[in-house]
């Protein structure tokens, strides 16, 4: 028996049943996003259009390992909690469970894949 | 409530929130939805620069085929483009930043940042295509 009262149970959570941790998990990421994207954006710019030995000495470098593997990690992170937020909003029941558990698939998937060839090319 | 449902047979006549097909469109409805919509778009080029990355780390002839595709006209262009969205989305999520502490909510100040999204994330694409 749980000796908790419907309304406590209820309390802050909302609709959503995880209150609102899902909306600040995107402030604290969209913050950190900030921060490194507009390095990345032209670091990664500058490696494209390079031959392989010059693309695999620019991502070898520990500054840019380092922040490709953070952009990657946390871009598409962000990405997947943004897309369950538009998924949310205009689809229901299975379609939306399916959509959201694709998306995350995708999104962690993608950081795999990722991590594993920097991985490769830094160490 | 001055008027009740009971002993009708037909609903009462309430307004309609506005249909899509007659919305009017205004700056700070559809800077909000290009938010949406340039977030979203931003997978396909996270795609291609993780396949990139995996070419690269990969082999010669793998990484022979992912630069081809990046750097060939179709490649530059969704490249080019995806720049714009992630500075546009930027913009706008700091926009949102500044809504989320309960300042800039209203019209005036909305439009006005509107704007600096639509401007800015133009002005910041060429910067960054200066630098590159």
């Amino acid at each position: 028996m749980r000796y908790i009262t419907p309304l406590k149970n209820a309390q802050n959570k909302g609709a959503a049943g995880s209150g609102t941790e899902h909306h600040w998990s995107m402030i604290v990421s969209s913050v950190g996003l900030a921060l490194i994207v507009p390095v990345f954006l032209v670091a990664f710019g500058r490696a494209l259009g390079g031959d392989r030995a010059e693309v695999l000495s620019v991502f070898s470098n520990p500054f840019m390992a380092v922040l490709t593997a953070l952009v990657i990690f946390f871009g598409l992170r962000h990405f997947a909690s943004g897309a369950q937020t538009m998924i949310e909003d205009y689809s229901q029941g299975g379609t939306r469970q399916g959509l959201i558990i694709a998306v995350t698939i995708l999104s962690y998937g993608l950081i795999a894949v990722g991590l594993f060839a920097l991985a490769r090319i830094a160490l | 409530m001055a008027e009740t449902n009971e002993g009708r047979t037909t609903p009462a006549q309430r307004p309609l929130s506005p249909h899509l097909q007659i919305y009017r469109p205004q700056l700070t409805s559809i800077t909000s939805i290009l938010t949406r919509i340039t977030g979203n778009a931003l997978i396909v080029a996270s795609l291609m620069i993780v396949w990139w990355l995996f070419a690269a780390a990969t082999s010669d002839a793998y990484f022979a085929v992912a630069d081809a595709v990046m750097t060939s006209w179709f490649g530059t262009l969704v490249l080019t483009l995806s720049l714009w969205a992630v500075w546009y989305h930027y913009l706008a999520g700091l926009r949102h930043l500044v809504w989320d502490s309960g300042r800039g909510l209203d019209l005036p100040t909305a439009e006005k940042m509107g704007w600096g999204c639509i401007i800015g994330s133009v002005v910041l694409t060429i910067i960054t295509l200066l630098l590159v």
